[in-house]
């Protein structure tokens, strides 16, 4: 240690004699990430920004309808899609904190949606609601003798079903994570609260709500995040459709670049930024203590 | 024995109300798709909720390729497996090297290259993927399977480096002291004191970046193209650009694609659940 000290007082001493072995060493083995880092995330978002840098791009996102379509979606995706995915989240983890072998047994196969590839199951859904031949619309035809809507091709509806695929993808895992914040709970305020005779609505609103508060908004954040990047409930249900209506902006830039408009594309994610950015700056906060 | 009160009867009914739905929302698309599987085609399309003579006949032609969409179902398998297994290798090199550093050897900034992959992770892969494609192109690895599995590196080494870094900043420091004054060499300090001690969180990471990369779709369908070189996802994308798909190979294909995922996660749930969720989302 001594040793060190004395060598980094020097200051015109040799670069290799002002850090100990271990320092070297882990220069050398932060070298890979750095490397990685640098070829594949600074030079990519450097090169973007680049390619995004015309004023006249964003002009053309503006009167593009279907820029403004998608960042309408996005957002009805966001407030809409996450709300109700956390909210059928807190619910079950509080079916599932019930110890029975049966509910076991089902939490095993409810994290199924989360454990399988999204693209099989995304397509399967796809064909489910397809007019003709889908599951849906033959069973709807089979009970009333009617033809069943055609899910896909009514913007709003398929939408609404993208979402509906981000939701079964999704919540087993928050439910899971919640699942977890919900077992950390003392079982002793439960019993002093049953002895008071406390309601089921005042347990969860004054035990289990308040030391599971700061999860939840962690949680409902993170998932933020990770919607935005959803490219697949809406590419492989819809891929955008009917009419390019059904958008958001994580598949905006694939659209774009299909156009052979590139400059649009990277503009088009510049323009999801505030959105992003200050979610990122949170997050950071919270993990990065 | 004693009878269940009434009071009780109402609580299971009520818990079974929540779970019956439960578990018919979660395996409606996965039973569709195993019911495709196993349906000729015209049971399929009709609409049935089980064929009326089950089959295997849908399998065997994708083992066998006998269908224009699947004349590479091989290749493309083992690509997927060749890509998915070099991205976990090379994420759980990259990552186990970096939190090292940072966390044990306490290398001068390493704290803010940490806060820099963090930050990677947070922003959504998808924003990414475009400018990737075009940086892939300008590197001239497009069509290359390493274009797919260096990108696959680069989305999963951030998380994969927090919760490694997470992970040995538990360890306490006395053992690297104890280690250093028996003469340990810093080089076997990792090899036989952190590696050992660090290996339920790499099986942890190494299977989720192999899943991560497996289950890629949309920087694989941007960043390969040949029927030959592309993954199974993507080549499950193609059938759709078929106007009369034959939905029943692709949830058949769809079917053997999810099989190895599902079983990797449930293999190692234990790690996954205990390792990686709760260090997801540390409130």
């Amino acid at each position: 240690m001594a040793i060190t000290l004395s060598a980094s007082d020097i200051p015109n001493a040799p670069l290799s004699s002002r850090l100990s072995t271990p320092q070297v060493w882990g220069i050398v083995l932060l070298a890979p990430y750095i490397l990685v880092f640098l070829a594949f995330v600074v030079y990519p978002v450097g090169y973007g920004l680049w390619l995004a840098r015309h004023p006249a791009s964003y002009v053309a996102l503006y009167h593009d309808p279907i820029f403004a379509r998608a960042a309408v979606n996005t957002l009805i995706f966001l407030v809409v899609g996450i709300n109700i995915k956390m909210l059928i989240a807190l619910f079950l983890s509080g079916f599932f904190a019930h110890q029975r072998t049966w509910i076991k047994w089902l939490s095993v196969l409810f994290i199924l949606p989360w454990a399988v590839p999204s693209i099989p199951t995304i397509l399967s859904v796809r064909f489910m609601l397809n007019p003709e031949w889908g599951m849906v619309n033959q069973i709807i035809f089979r009970l009333t003798a009617e033809d069943g809507p055609n899910w896909l091709n009514d913007p709003a509806v398929a939408l609404a079903m993208a979402i509906g695929v981000h939701i079964w993808k999704s919540l087993p895992f928050w439910t899971l994570i919640l699942l977890t914040g919900r077992l950390a709970i003392s079982h002793d305020m439960y019993e002093a609260a049953d002895v008071d005779g406390a309601s089921w609505w005042q347990k969860f609103r004054y035990i289990t709500w308040p030391s599971m508060k700061t999860l939840y908004v962690t949680c409902t954040l993170l998932s933020m995040i990770w919607t935005l990047g959803d490219f697949n409930s809406v590419y492989l249900l819809t891929g955008g459709g009917p009419a390019d209506l059904t958008h958001v902006l994580s598949t905006l830039g694939i659209r774009y670049l299909r156009l052979d408009q590139l400059s649009l594309a990277m503009a088009s994610i510049v323009c999801a930024m505030p959105l992003v950015l200050p979610l990122v700056y949170f997050m950071m906060k919270r993990l990065s203590r | 024995m004693k009878l269940p009160t009434l009071r009780e009867v109402g609580n299971e009914t009520k818990l079974l109300l929540i779970g019956i739905p439960v578990f018919i929302w979660t395996m409606i698309p996965i039973y569709h798709m195993f019911l495709f599987a196993i349906s000729p085609k015209q049971d399929a399309f009709a609409g049935k909720l089980w064929p009326d003579h089950p089959t295997l006949h849908n399998f065997k032609i994708v083992f066998y390729q006998q269908h224009y969409f699947l004349r590479d179902f091989w290749i493309q398998f083992w690509n997927s497996t060749v890509i998915a297994l070099a991205a976990g290798a090379l994420t759980l090199i990259v990552a186990t090297a970096a939190a090292f550093a940072i966390s044990r050897l306490r290398v001068p900034g390493g704290r803010w290259v940490m806060n820099l992959a963090l930050l990677t992770y947070f922003i959504p892969a998808a924003f990414l993927a475009v400018p990737m494609y075009r940086t892939m192109g300008n590197y001239g690895l497009l069509n290359n399977h390493w274009s797919l599995i260096l990108a696959m590196v680069t989305i999963a080494s951030p998380y994969a480096i927090w919760v490694l870094k997470q992970a040995s900043d538990k360890l306490p420091v006395e053992l690297d002291e104890a280690a250093t004054m028996d003469g340990a060499t810093t080089l076997q300090l990792f090899r036989l004191v952190y590696v050992p001690l660090m290996m339920p969180s790499l099986v942890a990471i190494g299977t989720y970046a192999i899943l991560l990369a497996w289950n890629e779709y949309l920087y694989a369908f941007l960043l390969l193209s040949k029927d030959t070189d592309i993954t199974l996802p993507v080549a499950l994308g193609n059938f759709l650009a078929a106007d009369d798909s034959p939905w029943e190979l692709l949830m058949t294909t769809g079917f053997i694609y999810a099989l190895p995922p599902a079983a990797i996660y449930y293999a190692f749930r234990r790690y996954m659940v205990g390792g990686l969720t709760a260090g997801a989302v540390k409130s």
